[in-house]
């Protein structure tokens, strides 16, 4: 059901992946209700700005390095990277046109 | 009223999706009415929060609650009813039909059905929400698990704080619960599991007046004062967790739907609220209940109302309620 041009990041590749360009990352977890209630939109953004915003998932459970360096200590959290510097922080639920734009701010 | 309608003009448009909108769409939609549920950012109300819900009827080994949501969704869009994404941004009540506003999207509706709900209520420290997602949270189940061996406070006493508590308990070291009186509110079921847990503690006659520390983006900890004496004591901990109650989703209402002090909807002669066409159900006009199965009971109740209200044979309400 995830869209395919949501990728998956780890705490490995992640200091990689956030360096170029305008990236959306979001914290998740499979236990995490209002995750599952965000996914439909982020799946929606990836696919709307395709090619202009990298759109990314970063499992907590698995990856437990890049949520504490962030500080993140509730989920869902997305955080928007330009060009490796953190520019946004969203805790919990929001709705699309806010997320679209928050988005704009940084295209 | 059979002559089609177009997408935007509906017979009813329900706003909400936990347990009082779902019903009143499964209802709305078996009797024809193909109604428009328009989910919100909250989709699935709040027991898409919960764990296990051992109280619904028909589950005697309970149901998970999201679970339950889900079925609830899938046996209303199995009758036609069609629920869509967003949030509403604006309702307009004063003449019919009534117009209903999503982000860009403008709808019509000849009957509104208003199952907004309730949602966690905050602080109202200002700090709170700042720190909110850094170490303050209204949901134990969602945000326990980044406090696994870290010390954390529980705001309140009622079943709320009590269930967030007893979760809470099994990841961090230590659980003070944070209550401004000297007894809980809390169901005697729920305080004998509270108190019976060792690595809970209580802090009676105690106020939260400041979360540490903005500076550092985190929580550090808690400025208490005595309710009793107003002596300031610090608690140090990595993650605090509000149990205080809710408060009604009726923003979008103010000043055209006539409403309680406490801003719930006022409802009379079953689903009524003060405008002729809009029904309300659920938390968002109950403040005392707030059951699942309640919240259902009463999103029927809008549903056969609305349904009656169209077909002109809605039951005449009683005088005295009327000018209440």
């Amino acid at each position: 059901m995830a869209s395919e041009k949501v990728k998956t990041f780890t705490d490995a590749n992640f200091g990689e992946e956030v360096k170029n360009g305008v990236v959306l990352v979001d914290f998740w977890a499979t236990w995490c209700a209002p995750c599952r209630r965000i996914a439909p939109i982020v799946d929606q953004l990836a696919e709307e700005y395709n090619g202009k915003l990298t759109v990314a998932k970063v499992d907590i459970d698995e990856n437990p390095m890049t949520p504490s360096k962030f500080m993140v200590r509730g989920i869902p959290t997305l955080l928007l990277f330009k060009n490796g510097d953190l520019k946004e922080t969203v805790v919990g639920l929001e709705t699309k046109d806010k997320l679209t734009q928050i988005i704009n701010k940084h295209l | 009223m059979s002559t089609a309608l177009s997408n935007s003009e509906r017979q009813v448009i329900i706003i909400g999706s936990g347990p009082a909108g779902l019903t009143a769409a499964l209802y709305t939609a078996r009797a024809n009415l193909k109604p428009l549920v328009i989910e919100g950012v909250e989709a699935g109300g709040q027991l898409m929060l919960t764990t296990m819900v051992e109280n619904y009827p028909g589950f005697r080994a309970g149901v998970m609650g999201p679970d339950l949501m889900a079925e609830m969704r899938t046996q209303a869009e199995h009758f036609g009813a069609e629920i869509v994404q967003g949030d509403v941004s604006s309702v307009d009540l004063s003449e019919r039909p009534f117009t209903i506003t999503v982000d860009k999207t403008k709808y019509t509706a000849h009957a509104l059905i208003i199952a907004t709900g309730a949602s966690a209520k905050w602080l109202d420290l200002g700090v709170d929400k700042k720190l909110s997602g850094r170490g303050v949270s209204t949901c134990a189940t969602c945000d326990g698990f980044f406090f696994k061996g870290l010390p954390v406070a529980v705001v309140g006493g009622g079943d709320t704080a009590m269930e967030e508590a007893i979760y809470l308990s099994k990841l961090a070291t230590k659980v003070t619960v944070i209550h401004r009186r000297d007894s809980l509110r809390a169901s005697k079921v729920m305080q004998d599991k509270a108190f019976a847990t060792p690595n809970i503690s209580f802090l009676w006659n105690k106020e939260v007046v400041d979360i540490k520390d903005l500076d550092q983006g985190k929580v550090t900890s808690l400025v208490l004062r005595d309710t009793e004496t107003g002596e300031k004591s610090e608690l140090a901990v990595d993650g605090v967790f509000i149990g205080i109650g809710h408060v009604p989703n009726t923003t979008l209402f103010k000043g055209q739907l006539a409403m309680h002090d406490n801003g719930y909807l006022k409802t009379h002669d079953g689903a009524r609220t003060s405008v002729p066409g809009v029904f309300a159900a659920g938390d968002v006009q109950d403040h005392v209940y707030r059951q699942a199965v309640t919240a259902a009971g009463s999103g029927c109740m809008a549903a056969i109302d609305a349904e009656r209200f169209l077909s002109g044979t809605l039951h005449q309400p009683h005088a005295e309620a009327v000018k209440a």
